[in-house]
């Protein structure tokens, strides 16, 4: 421990701890901007400055550690100041468009602004050049970044993925792709978790809201929605609610009052998942155990971002993944099959959206394997915080919205599938189900929790041993299943590395691309609630535990479409329609053509236009006469002249000095 | 640095020697912390420039992201991801060069190879850039050809000079 100083009040605070939290810990606020608690601490913005006594320098309190007897002070006229001046040079080359843009209101570096009071900018001058780059689910808008770096963070260390790095030097210096290639045409795993930590709005989803108005005011389409399991604990924090409120019924009501024509849960097809799924991974282990060919540790497909990423680093262990489409593609395909059917609607009149918690899922919808009779299985993806926009933007009282109920029979689910929106869930939904089939017994955990795999660890791991089973499965008597979870890319690699070394134990891995699972989404409100991530996993095990049904083989809907059409899991129907294989991409996207740019909207393609016009009204230099160009060369000389006589005489009197103190020292001697 | 080849000058072979040269280079500094930019400045002595392939070929064989590399690439201004000359030529543009002339050197050095700061002659002979001090003050004004410095270069020593090349 020690003891130190913080505006004349004194505090103690842990070894290594810095300025910065042991502050908040006294509840004293420093402002900061490029901060992010345990991510991303490396003094780029130095909003965060604080005057340090017996320092020279003011001091980044994000990464200046406390010390014995230090003596700080937060908010004195220098370092407000300071701040001042940094925050506006930081606007000096940002785009200020603020009243248009996605983030107005949202955006950390406006609210910063207020809080600093900053009321002038005084600086003007050259601007980075307009660069706006979109792909099929995140655009990146470099006219608003002002370098913070966190997404940087995120991207490198965090997922281990590394698409966008610092490119350049000074005022050059951009964030993005190697050599400007697109984002749309790199590793990029489309995950969104940079657009979850953008201060502002330079890196974000690419918007979709538009598409999905125009077709709910179309009256020849037959507008579906579906809704996947972690937006319903994560909408509400949009409309001021704590993090892991549960929502449902409203955000069902909400979606109704938007037009949708049906109102479908994807959950419904999380339980089919684990139908299709489970019946693959007993498949594989039934041909291992009987001398066939069989590839496992079979991984688990639901979360495209996690695709995007092994088909780019680990091509050559694409067989590991599970067939099954992830589960709002399954049940767009249903829908545009089964449903449409039985409703009597062409596929061709209807338009599917998915709210997901995620970006990459906008990529994945785009992909020629999500297409099912030429139509594409999912129309739209728009993300929890664009739903939230738009239901705003509607008009609706969320707060005030009576509790509803899907439809059916899309909208049915059991508990197995609300946990699929958090990392271990899929595994224990699978092995509920799996458990059950194999042995006719309930999973042996105390509320079906499979204990080991509950939490928000990296890495967790379970051995499932089968006992006693039913006839049909005889070949799993006395079997110890040995199942990993992890969520994140950089676990993922852990896992992958150890499987390329033909050193994994495992026989069935859950990966989910974002840390923490889809709670945690590049698509989820950001929030600067520390506890999100435990508060949005609570309210998932609460919905779970609310269920009549709480494993999926039990949803009376899935028995009677597997009854009525689809025949059994994995039959021909279900592979056509919730099966699909992947593409080898390689590092650099170089095995395949493939690319996921998009056209700019036409909103940016306005605004560009805008600025290039803005540019050429700003009159050229004057070309200089002969001569003011000479006499402009005479101030120059007469500049430099006054700097070399300066600089003289500080010799001259340097000499002086030396003289004097050679003359003392002669003396002395 | 010792005379960069232009990439049009390799053939297929020399192409896949140059390659197998930057492997070993990267064999050999990869376990060394930080060791990225010693690998850049060897494999662009050996390949005369850092293209995009040659960049993923270290990525890859150093399992780094691409996009880090190209960060550290475009940091320098002595790496460059286009063909140089056979000779770079450097003209000193600190405070004590540039007094003494050093801008005109710059001028005649542009009409007379035909090229603008920062790119590569026709011929693929010379790369022009401008240096900001080469430590050289005492000689202004001065320049750099290769790793050869120049002293007190006027227009008329100047032609001679390139004449050498």
């Amino acid at each position: 421990m020690v003891t130190l100083t913080i505006n004349n009040q004194k505090i103690t605070a842990e070894d290594g701890m810095t300025i910065m939290e042991a502050a908040r810990q006294n509840n004293i606020y420093i402002p900061n901007l490029c901060y992010l608690p345990d991510v991303h601490q490396i003094g780029a913005c130095r909003i965060c400055v604080v005057e340090v006594e017996g320092a020279k320098n003011l001091q980044a309190s994000c990464i200046t550690q406390v010390a014995e007897g230090m003596v700080v002070h937060t908010n004195t006229d220098r370092v407000r100041k300071v701040r001042k001046i940094l925050y506006e040079l930081m606007l000096s080359d940002h785009s200020q468009d603020c009243l248009t843009c996605t983030r107005n209101l949202s955006c950390e570096f406006q609210a910063l602004g207020k809080l600093l009071g900053v009321e002038d900018s005084r600086f003007e001058g050259e601007r980075s050049p307009f660069q706006v780059d979109a792909s099929v689910a995140i655009t990146r808008d470099m006219t608003k970044c002002i370098l913070c770096r966190r997404c940087v963070t995120v991207c490198n260390e965090v997922q281990g993925v590394g698409a966008i790095s610092p490119q350049n030097r000074g005022f050059k210096t951009e964030i993005g792709p190697a050599m400007n290639l697109p984002l749309g045409k790199v590793n990029c795993a489309m995950c969104g978790q940079c657009t979850v930590v953008c201060p502002v709005g330079a890196l974000k989803e690419t918007n979709s809201v538009g598409d999905v108005w125009e077709a709910l005011h179309d009256p020849k389409k037959f507008t579906v929605v579906q809704v996947a399991p972690a937006v319903r604990v994560a909408l509400g924090e949009e409309f001021g609610l704590p993090a892991g409120s549960r929502i449902t019924g409203k955000m069902v009501a909400a979606l109704r009052r938007l037009g949708f024509d049906r109102v479908f849960d994807t959950n419904f097809a999380a339980d089919l998942t684990i139908m299709e799924e489970g019946t693959e991974f007993l498949n594989r282990v039934k041909n291992a155990l009987t001398g066939k060919s069989a590839v496992l540790p079979m991984i688990t497909s639901c979360s495209p971002g996690w695709i995007k990423y092994i088909e780019h680093n680990y091509y050559n262990l694409l067989d590991h993944l599970s067939t099954c489409k992830s589960p709002h593609c399954m049940l767009g395909a249903l829908i545009k099959s089964f449903y449409a059917e039985s409703i009597n609607v062409q596929p061709q009149d209807m338009y599917t959206v998915s709210v997901m918690p995620c970006t990459a899922k906008k990529f994945e919808i785009q992909r020629e394997e999500m297409k099912n009779g030429g139509y594409k299985n999912v129309d739209a993806v728009i993300t929890t915080r664009e739903l939230a926009q738009m239901i705003k933007s509607a008009g609706i009282d969320f707060q005030e919205l009576p509790d509803e109920e899907f439809d059916n029979p899309l909208g049915l689910s059991t508990g197995a599938a609300d946990i699929f929106g958090l990392t271990g869930g899929v595994m224990e939904a699978a092995l509920r189900t799996v458990y059950e089939l194999v042995t006719g017994r309930e999973l042996p955990f105390e509320g079906l929790h499979v204990t080991p795999i509950v939490g928000l660890e990296q890495i967790k791991t379970a051995t499932i041993k089968f006992t006693d089973v039913l006839p049909e499965y005889s070949f799993l008597e006395g079997v110890e299943v040995k199942v990993a979870v992890t969520s994140g890319l950089a676990g993922a690699k852990i896992l992958l590395d150890q499987l390329a070394e033909g050193e994994s134990p495992y026989h069935f891995i859950e990966v989910m691309g974002c840390p923490s699972g889809c709670i945690m989404g590049g698509g989820q409100p950001r929030s600067s609630d520390p506890d999100v991530r435990r508060k949005r996993m609570a309210g998932l095990y609460t919905e779970d535990e609310s269920k009549v049904y709480r494993k999926s083989h039990e949803n009376p809907y899935i028995i009677s479409l597997y009854e009525n059409y689809l025949g059994e899991p994995n039959s021909h129907k279900a592979h056509e329609l919730l099966h699909t294989h992947y593409v080898p991409r390689g590092k650099f996207n170089e095995l395949t053509d493939e690319d996921f740019v998009v056209e700019l909207d036409e909103f940016t393609k306005r605004r560009i236009a805008r600025t290039t016009r803005q540019e050429a009204k700003i009159p050229p230099v004057p070309v200089k006469t002969e001569q003011e160009s000479v006499s402009a060369r005479i101030l120059e000389l007469e500049a430099e002249n006054k700097k070399l006589k300066s600089e003289l005489q500080d010799t001259q009197e340097t000499v002086e000095i030396m003289k004097l103190v050679l003359s003392k020292y002669t003396k002395q001697s | 640095m010792s005379a960069a080849i232009p990439k049009e000058a390799l053939s297929q072979e020399e192409k896949e020697r140059a390659y197998a040269q930057i492997a070993n280079v990267v064999k050999q500094y990869k376990h060394k912390k930080d060791s990225l930019v010693q690998i850049l400045h060897l494999a662009q002595e050996i390949y005369g420039h850092l293209p995009l392939e040659l960049q993923q070929f270290i990525a890859k064989e150093m399992n780094i992201p691409l996009s880090q590399v190209s960060g550290v690439v475009s940091f320098y201004s002595f790496f460059s991801t286009v063909p140089r000359g056979r000779h770079t030529i450097r003209v000193c543009l600190g405070t004590a060069c540039y007094v003494r002339g050093g801008k005109k050197i710059v001028e005649h050095l542009q009409n007379k190879l035909q090229v603008e700061l920062g790119g590569t002659t026709e011929d693929g002979n010379f790369t022009f850039e401008v240096a900001r001090c080469i430590g050289a003050c005492g000689l202004a004004p001065a320049l750099m050809i290769d790793d050869t410095v120049y002293k007190q270069v006027n227009v008329n020593k100047l032609d001679k000079i390139l004449e050498q090349y």
